[in-house]
């Protein structure tokens, strides 16, 4: 077997979000199939680096560059990266009013959705009581993230970025939302390999219910250790964050 | 209707007229002032034996407003073109169920009970020049009568329609809801695709029966030079609900309309949901108020505004309360989407004697939120459809009642105009 070819490729990446400087050259690869996890204290730039990835607005590229199938992202507006294949679960996705979830649902699929499928979806999903309401408002952290998962296997991504999808769930909600995104994750494509994803957890929770390959730990706006993911959570568990990037698990 | 008493219709006729005269001048406490004599007499128009043989445009524009020429699902029609009724009809099955003809032919057949009661009773002739405009040249309007505990499932449409250039088209609208009655009524305003300016003057009396319901939506269609001034007044009674829906989703030179509810009978009640876009050079000044009277009576007005362009939009809401057993709220939301475009939301309350009467209101001016449109757009939703999604969705106010294929319409020219507008 060939080595699987690589989907994302981050260089070097430097970002600043107003004049701070976030992110100090992060190098990332992610090959198809694979699922990467991103560890991190609060506030090291996780959701800055998913949110460059995306390509929202304010996280500004001052140095390197992010690939995605090979295509330079720079210049490339949100739904251009979107529709190439990268997705995103937010941590805290805004409410919409006006818009039913049913409504982001079907635009997500851009016609690739029937109404059985939907209606799998809704309930693998419990969806019953969310699909009509407007996205988001009033959702509970649970809803909100099943409304995520929804949205995400409508669209099927390619890249599938996830922003701590375990935060605000409680356990019932957390089993289904693992669920999803192993479905998400490890759907097979027609003809090619399987998909690919990058979960950013501050818990590891979550590495209960999905299977990932590798994980790395953002810190000081690098990514200052790469390893076996529940190694570094063990590893950080018990000595935190500031021991965990000299420790001896860390294959860098 | 029941035996009336003597009423004395000529010295009332004749008070009309000395009330009008005198507020030929007077201009409206709100909106641009306009100069009626530069307005041309509404010209007279050809009856017809059905409403498919009218012309393809006139019937696509009809069609944008609600009107179904087709009747299908409609209980009754009534048709008007510049100052003539061309087509009134109530179907079959609704017979003896409704009444539906031009005003000046009810002022005929009912005149002392029209004088008395109805005709210029919840609007007055006076209250500004375009009342006395409509009082002292009317150009016919409608009549709707429910009789009593009817229950008129499919809505029943009425079209005011303008066909000629530079005409003042000056109609007095009439609906009685007698004792328990029900009825929905869809009225589309509306002007020939070749019109460019003229004047569109509008009483509207509505009379709400004890415990009857009118839910009462007006569609307007005009063009960038075209002025309107509607005036209405409602008055429900006991147990009566009155609901009005108002939609503008196309360009006005001007439009002026404060529509007043008196809730006269305990637990009577108003809705007003109004959905206003505010295209090109658009001067639009809309409102409601409530008058709270009867005990136990509610109000609530829902109002949605979007000003692009260098439009100017005024939403206004008043409540007043004169009972201490009522309860009313305002809620009033704009988007402003152009630099040159201005709103206003002017929520007014007033407890006039009634400690007990609970007001509220909730007004907010607010962009459209960048971080909605970047959620859309991350899931492949190009930037301009993504604000056009939102925009009718802020402009979606899920109004009940509101029969599915006037909703489908609805929806329709928001999408329409959504996408024009970018
Ligand atoms: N939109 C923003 N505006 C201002 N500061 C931001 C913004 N996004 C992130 N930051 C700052 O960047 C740093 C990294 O934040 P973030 O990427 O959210 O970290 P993490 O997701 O790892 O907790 C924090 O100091 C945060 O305050
Ligand atoms: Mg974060």
């Amino acid at each position: 077997m060939t080595d699987p070819a690589p989907l994302l490729v981050v260089e070097d990446l430097h970002v600043s979000v107003g004049d701070r400087e976030i992110l100090r050259g992060v190098d990332l690869v992610i090959s198809e199939g694979e699922t990467h996890v991103l560890l991190g204290p609060n506030g090291g730039g996780k959701t800055t680096l998913l949110n460059t990835i995306v390509g929202l607005p304010g996280y500004r590229v001052t140095q390197g560059r992010i690939l995605f199938k090979g295509v330079d992202l720079a210049g490339l507006d949100i739904d251009e990266r979107a529709r190439m294949g990268i997705g995103v679960a937010f941590q805290r996705p805004p409410a919409v009013r006006g818009i039913k979830l049913r409504q982001l649902i079907e635009v997500a699929a851009d016609g690739r959705f029937d109404e059985a499928m939907l209606a799998d979806l809704v309930g693998e999903l419990s969806l019953e009581n969310m699909i009509d309401r407007d996205v988001n408002m009033g959702f509970s952290g649970g809803e909100m993230k099943r409304s995520e998962m929804a949205q995400l296997l409508a669209q099927a991504p390619d890249l599938t970025l996830f922003d701590e999808p375990e935060s605000g769930v409680d356990l019932d909600n957390i089993a289904v939302v693992g669920a999803a995104m192993t479905r998400l994750l490890k759907a097979e494509r027609a003809g090619m390999s399987k998909r690919s994803g990058l979960i950013v957890t501050h818990t590891g929770h979550i590495l209960e219910y999905v299977n990932a390959d590798i994980g790395h730990v953002l810190y000081g706006g690098r990514l200052a250790c790469r390893g076996n993911p529940r190694d570094l959570i063990d590893e950080i568990s018990r000595h935190g964050y500031d021991k965990c990037v000299e420790c001896a698990i860390c294959q860098r | 209707m029941p035996e009336m008493t003597r009423f004395d219709v000529q010295a009332r006729i004749a008070e009309i007229r000395a009330l009008a005269e005198a507020a030929r001048d007077k201009k409206a406490a709100y909106g641009p002032d306009l100069d009626l004599s530069r307005f041309n007499p509404a010209a007279d128009a050809q009856s017809v034996e059905s409403l498919e043989s009218l012309e393809k445009q006139v019937k696509e524009v009809a069609l944008g407003v609600g009107i179904d020429t087709k009747e299908e699902n409609r209980s009754g029609t009534y048709f008007q073109v510049d100052r003539s009724p061309i087509y009134e009809r109530v179907t079959e099955m609704y017979g003896g169920k409704l009444e539906i003809m031009s005003t000046a032919q009810a002022l005929q057949l009912y005149p002392e009970l029209m004088y008395e009661k109805y005709y210029w009773r919840a609007v007055a002739p006076d209250k500004d020049k375009y009342t006395a405009q409509v009082a002292l040249q009317p150009t016919e309007g409608y009549f709707i009568r429910v009789l009593p505990g009817q229950k008129i499932e499919k809505p029943i449409q009425a079209c005011l329609f303008v066909s000629e250039n530079n005409i003042s088209q000056n109609v007095h609208n009439v609906i009685i809801m007698e004792e328990g009655s029900e009825a929905t009524v869809i009225t589309g305003c509306t002007i020939h695709p070749k019109v460019r300016e003229g004047l569109h003057a509008g009483i509207s009396e509505f009379y709400v029966g004890k415990g009857a319901k009118l839910t009462f939506t007006m569609i307007h269609n005009w063009a960038e030079d075209f002025d309107v001034r509607p005036r209405t007044g409602i008055v429900v009674e006991e147990d009566g609900t009155y609901v009005n829906n108002y939609v503008l989703l196309k360009p006005v030179k001007s439009i002026q309309s404060f529509p007043v509810a008196r809730l006269v009978g305990a637990r009577s009640r108003a809705v007003f949901n109004s959905i206003v876009y505010g295209l090109a050079d658009s001067y639009i000044d809309i409102g409601s108020e409530s008058v709270l009277e009867g005990p136990g009576s509610r109000s609530e007005a829902v109002a949605r505004t979007v000003t692009k362009d260098r439009s100017i939009v005024y939403s206004r809401g008043r409540l007043v309360g004169r009972t201490n057993d009522c309860k009313a709220h305002l809620d009033c939301r704009g988007m402003v989407q152009s630099e040159q475009s201005t709103q206003w939301a002017i929520p007014d309350l007033a407890s006039e004697g009634a400690p007990g009467a609970e007001l509220s209101h909730e007004a907010a001016i607010s962009p459209i939120a960048a971080e909605e449109i970047y959620y859309l757009m991350s899931r492949g939703v190009p930037k301009d459809e993504a604000v056009s999604m939102i925009t009718r969705g802020f402009l979606d106010l899920e109004i009940p009642g509101l029969p599915p294929a006037l909703k489908r319409q609805i929806d329709k020219a928001l999408e329409e105009t959504a996408k024009e507008s970018m």
